[in-house]
């Protein structure tokens, strides 16, 4: 049997039921729509994070105080004895071959006028942090320099939130505002950088490390950031600090990090995430699949007459089975398609909220999901219709 | 002149398990239907006749004895094997028409050219041609249900010329039709037997069973 025929067999018998075709293929739809939705969450969350981490640079070393993946501290806290005097060790030591920056943090109110913004991260740091950190650039003004960091001025660079908020649509340059019971400067803005994990990290104020030491009587560093000259240093240079870090602190006191290993790590996990996610989906689509043997069966039931007919005009099993299978991947294939259609439009419309990526790789999953549903969830209808035997089903009322 | 037989059957039965109940339906049937034969298999309801129809068909097959379709032992073949020679060889005209409502009237005449493999051309060809000649044209595009019982029933026939067959099996073609219809449907078989057809008429009506050639009467399984 041709299979133009066959298609056309198909087309009839689903445009027949429309209602019914139409809610069986929502199935399909649903779970194809959501396999491509949950997918592309997951796609461009991994993607945002690994550029997030990209934007730091590749020469990049960072110290964090604990222990990753390690025994923690007793009662789960995590060491804190990493301080602001390792990283002055480290910048000694190293300065042939890299800057270093440590950073420490508060998270405070800062106030102007009658306008107050909570919960903002105040950054202490040395005046080399936007030469390290690439991803923190300054949009206007100034970062505060080094002559100034050392005499603990006043001086702060604040991020967009904090500028919204605080200033709106004024320019902020100049402007005296308060950090706690400080007053400070604003001296620059750094660029939008937007919210990982719905951590917005716009919501900052950076400020001389001596500064907020003073003001906050902060000893323990956040992070230290070491930037190494060339990044073929980076493993020699990692080690170095290591064996310094080593001489008064046991390896639970800190955890040093590359821009690469941080990488892995992410890409661990928001791989996880992304399978997850799609399993999740494609549960849905399993149940949009045994819609799909429901109703087939529902439709061999219903043609019983015309399956004995076919049969005794000549149609051999392949026949019926071919035309049942063909009619029940034509409905999954029909729901693939509008559920990867929705699902795309979906996903343009989710890029403006949230992160979303949509990947081909999910695309063809999803679509060649569809086809096998089809085929398996279609298959029993259609081995019984074949079955049937040709005076039985003529009989059949 | 001699009859070459198309259809011979000796000694058929046929019986039907009932769970641990054996019912013997057709007690050593043996007849033969010459090429050309416009003969009627006549018997009461419960005689039957259903299951010798579907013997005949090859819809069926017999539980003891021989059946020879053209000098071919079919009763050990396989379902497929019986599937190409319903197609190419029976014609089939049920009581209740058997059309498909959904298809047009071309696409019922030409269905079974589709499972005999014919390209789609040959089939307008052929389906055009039988319902010009049975004087259907003019309802080609129709669906089964805007046509009366009788030009149903008429189409239903043209199917069963589609693919040239040498046997034409009617199952009580008249049984749901008025008299008027039905005549003009026994009218239809007559013409067709004298282009050459073998034809079978399954009927209980023995006003019908007369308008044939011979007369095979069926009784609680047996041949009178």
């Amino acid at each position: 049997m041709e299979l133009n025929e066959l298609f056309k067999l198909s087309y009839r018998a689903i445009a027949a039921n429309r209602l019914r075709s139409f809610l069986t293929m929502l199935g399909i739809v649903i779970g194809v729509f959501a396999i491509i939705l949950l997918v592309s969450i997951g796609t461009g969350l991994q993607t945002f994070i690994t550029n997030q981490i990209a934007g730091l640079g590749s020469n990049l070393i960072f110290v964090i105080p604990g222990r990753i993946g390690g025994a923690r501290t007793p009662g789960g806290v995590v060491s804190n004895k990493l301080v602001v005097a390792d990283a002055k060790t480290l910048q000694l030591k190293l300065r042939n071959e890299a800057s270093v920056a440590p950073v420490v943090s508060q998270i405070t109110t800062v106030k102007y006028k009658n306008k107050e913004n909570k919960g903002t991260t105040v950054f202490g740091t040395t005046s080399n942090y936007p030469k390290i950190v690439q991803n923190a650039t300054i949009k206007q003004g100034r970062f505060f320099s080094q002559s100034q960091e050392q005499s603990g001025a006043r001086s702060a660079v604040i991020g967009q939130t904090v500028l919204n908020n605080l200033f709106s649509s004024q320019n902020p340059i100049g402007k005296r505002f308060f950090i706690g019971s400080n007053i400070y400067t604003v001296i620059g803005v750094i660029n939008k950088r937007g919210a990982v994990f719905g951590i917005d990290q716009d919501n900052v104020v950076l400020i001389p490390l001596s500064s907020a030491q003073r003001q906050f009587g902060l000893t323990h560093v956040n992070t230290i950031f070491i930037s190494v000259n060339s990044s073929s240093f980076v493993p020699r240079v990692k080690n170095q600090t290591q064996k310094i870090l080593l001489g008064h602190l046991t390896e639970d006191d800190f955890t040093i990090q590359t821009a690469e290993s941080t990488l892995s790590i992410v890409s661990n996990i928001t791989n996880i995430l992304s399978v997850a996610l799609g399993g999740i989906a494609a549960i849905s689509l399993l149940v949009g699949g045994i819609g799909v043997a429901n109703i087939m069966l529902v439709s061999v039931t219903e043609r019983t007459r015309e399956i004995g007919l076919r049969k005794a005009l000549g149609a051999r099993r392949s026949d019926i089975l071919k035309q049942f299978l063909l009619e029940a991947v034509i409905l999954c294939l029909t729901g693939g398609i509008i559920g990867i259609i929705l699902g795309l439009l979906g996903s343009l419309l989710l890029a403006r909220f949230l992160v979303s990526q949509v990947t081909l790789w999910s695309v063809f999953i999803a679509f060649g999901f569809s086809v096998a549903v089809g085929i398996v969830f279609g298959m029993a209808p259609a081995i019984r219709a074949s079955k049937l035997s040709p005076i039985e089903a003529l009989r059949y009322e | 002149m001699k009859k070459t037989n198309l259809i011979r059957l000796t000694n058929v039965t046929k019986d039907y398990n009932l769970g641990n109940l054996v019912i013997k339906v057709l007690k050593g049937i043996t007849l033969k239907i010459g090429k050309g034969e416009f003969v009627a298999i006549q018997g009461r309801s419960g005689s039957g006749k259903s299951t010798l129809m579907n013997i005949l068909g090859l819809l069926d097959t017999p539980t003891k004895g021989s059946y020879y379709l053209e000098e071919t032992d079919v009763s050990k073949l396989k379902e497929d094997e019986l599937s190409y020679l319903r197609n190419k060889k029976i014609g089939f005209v049920f009581q209740s028409f058997n059309l498909l409502p959904r298809a047009t009237i071309f696409d019922n005449v030409a269905l079974p050219g589709i499972y005999a493999g014919k390209s789609p051309k040959e089939r307008e060809t052929t389906a055009t041609g039988i319902l010009e000649k049975i004087g259907l044209s003019e309802h080609i595009n129709k669906r089964p249900n805007q046509l009366s019982g009788g030009q149903q029933q008429r189409v239903a026939i043209a199917r069963a010329l589609m693919n040239n067959p040498d046997i034409i099996l009617a199952d009580e073609p008249t049984g749901n039709l008025d008299t008027k219809s039905g005549q003009e449907v026994i009218n239809l078989l007559k013409t067709l037997h004298k282009q050459g057809k073998t034809i079978v008429l399954i009927t209980h009506e023995r006003e019908i069973a007369r308008e044939t050639d011979r007369i095979i009467n069926l009784t609680d399984g047996k041949i009178d």
